[in-house]
């Protein structure tokens, strides 16, 4: 589970997490390309990377899929779970394929999990699975326009 | 997407290999050449397939402790032109129209808010009250206190 409040990073980890927010390159050796132009040789440039995977200060490296474009579906859900039985649930959310995200939020609408499934019919069919496995109703909220989307989070 | 695409992508949702030649070694895996890997994921790239290939930082890692979800009722009416005018703040990450689910959640548009603290969250949520002003019946932020999951999509072989 990603922590809270990780280690503070240093100016490089900053730098090579500005540099990898897209574009990445498409050529034989890309990490060589990127850390030439870091400054950095590309061991440490691969060397840092894992270890902010490792850390969770990246959760993630790699081609961003667009599940829509594919056929799929990406829907937001909520629950409203009590809070004693908060872990339970939790962790039975969690071991779901194909919950792709899920937060914790402060409101009675504690559960925050985006729904992320090959085809429109398995969001009907993930959200009963919740249900069954969970107890609780589960509040769909699919999106019905997107006014703006920019995943992009400048390290400063 | 036909069916060596899919099985590229089943090769790269958990990630890019970390190796000096990362397409070579997703092109041995799928018995294909190098060429051919970079070739179809520019493809997939241009058709709008990737949203882009990069690093995704847990936003409290990089400094982003505050994470609202800012949740407004907009009269439907007027939703769509305030949303589109919220999604071009520079702060907004996300902005979306949702269906309420009456009686528990009378909010329709959603705008995601990042910032250090919550004052820096709250600040940038009077801005989008400001743009709203006298068109939102209700609002609410809901701050994020703990990441349970985030691994994206994972499509299954």
């Amino acid at each position: 589970m990603p922590p809270l409040m990780p280690e503070p990073l240093d100016a490089a980890d900053k730098r090579i997490i500005n540099a990898l927010q897209g574009g990445f390159p498409l050529c034989d050796e890309p990490y060589r390309e990127i850390a030439e132009r870091l400054g950095l040789s590309e061991a440490e440039l691969l060397a840092r990377l894992q270890a902010m995977l490792d850390a969770r200060v990246l959760t993630r490296f790699g081609p961003m899929f667009q599940v829509e474009r594919m056929g799929g579906a990406f829907v937001l859900a909520a629950m409203k779970v009590r809070e004693d039985d908060f872990e339970r649930v939790a962790a039975l959310v969690n071991g779901l394929a194909e919950v792709a995200h899920n937060y914790r939020r402060e409101h009675v609408f504690n559960m925050w999990l985006v729904l992320a499934t090959e085809t429109q019919a398995g969001i009907a069919a993930a959200i009963a699975e919740l249900e069954r496995l969970s107890g609780y109703p589960v509040y769909a909220f699919p999106k019905e326009r997107e006014y703006f989307v920019e995943m992009r989070l400048q390290a400063s | 997407m036909d069916e060596l695409d899919r099985r590229l992508v089943l090769a790269t949702q958990a990630g890019l290999p970390l190796v000096q030649r990362p397409y070579h070694r997703l092109a041995d895996a799928l018995g294909i050449a190098a060429a051919e890997v970079q070739a179809r994921l520019q493809r997939m790239l241009d058709s709008g397939l990737i949203r882009r290939i990069g690093a995704v930082p847990n936003h409290y890692a990089i400094g982003y402790t505050a994470n609202g979800m800012s949740v407004w009722d907009v009269p439907d009416e007027h939703v769509d032109a305030l949303g589109v005018r919220i999604g071009a703040l520079d702060f907004v990450t996300h902005c979306y129209r949702r269906p309420r689910r009456l009686p528990d959640w009378p909010y329709n548009l959603f705008a995601m808010v990042h910032g250090g603290s919550r004052a820096e969250v709250e600040e940038k949520v009077a801005r989008v009250a400001a743009i709203l002003d006298g068109k939102c019946r209700a609002h609410d932020v809901l701050y994020s206190t703990r990441i349970l999951k985030k691994t994206g999509l994972r499509l299954t072989a």
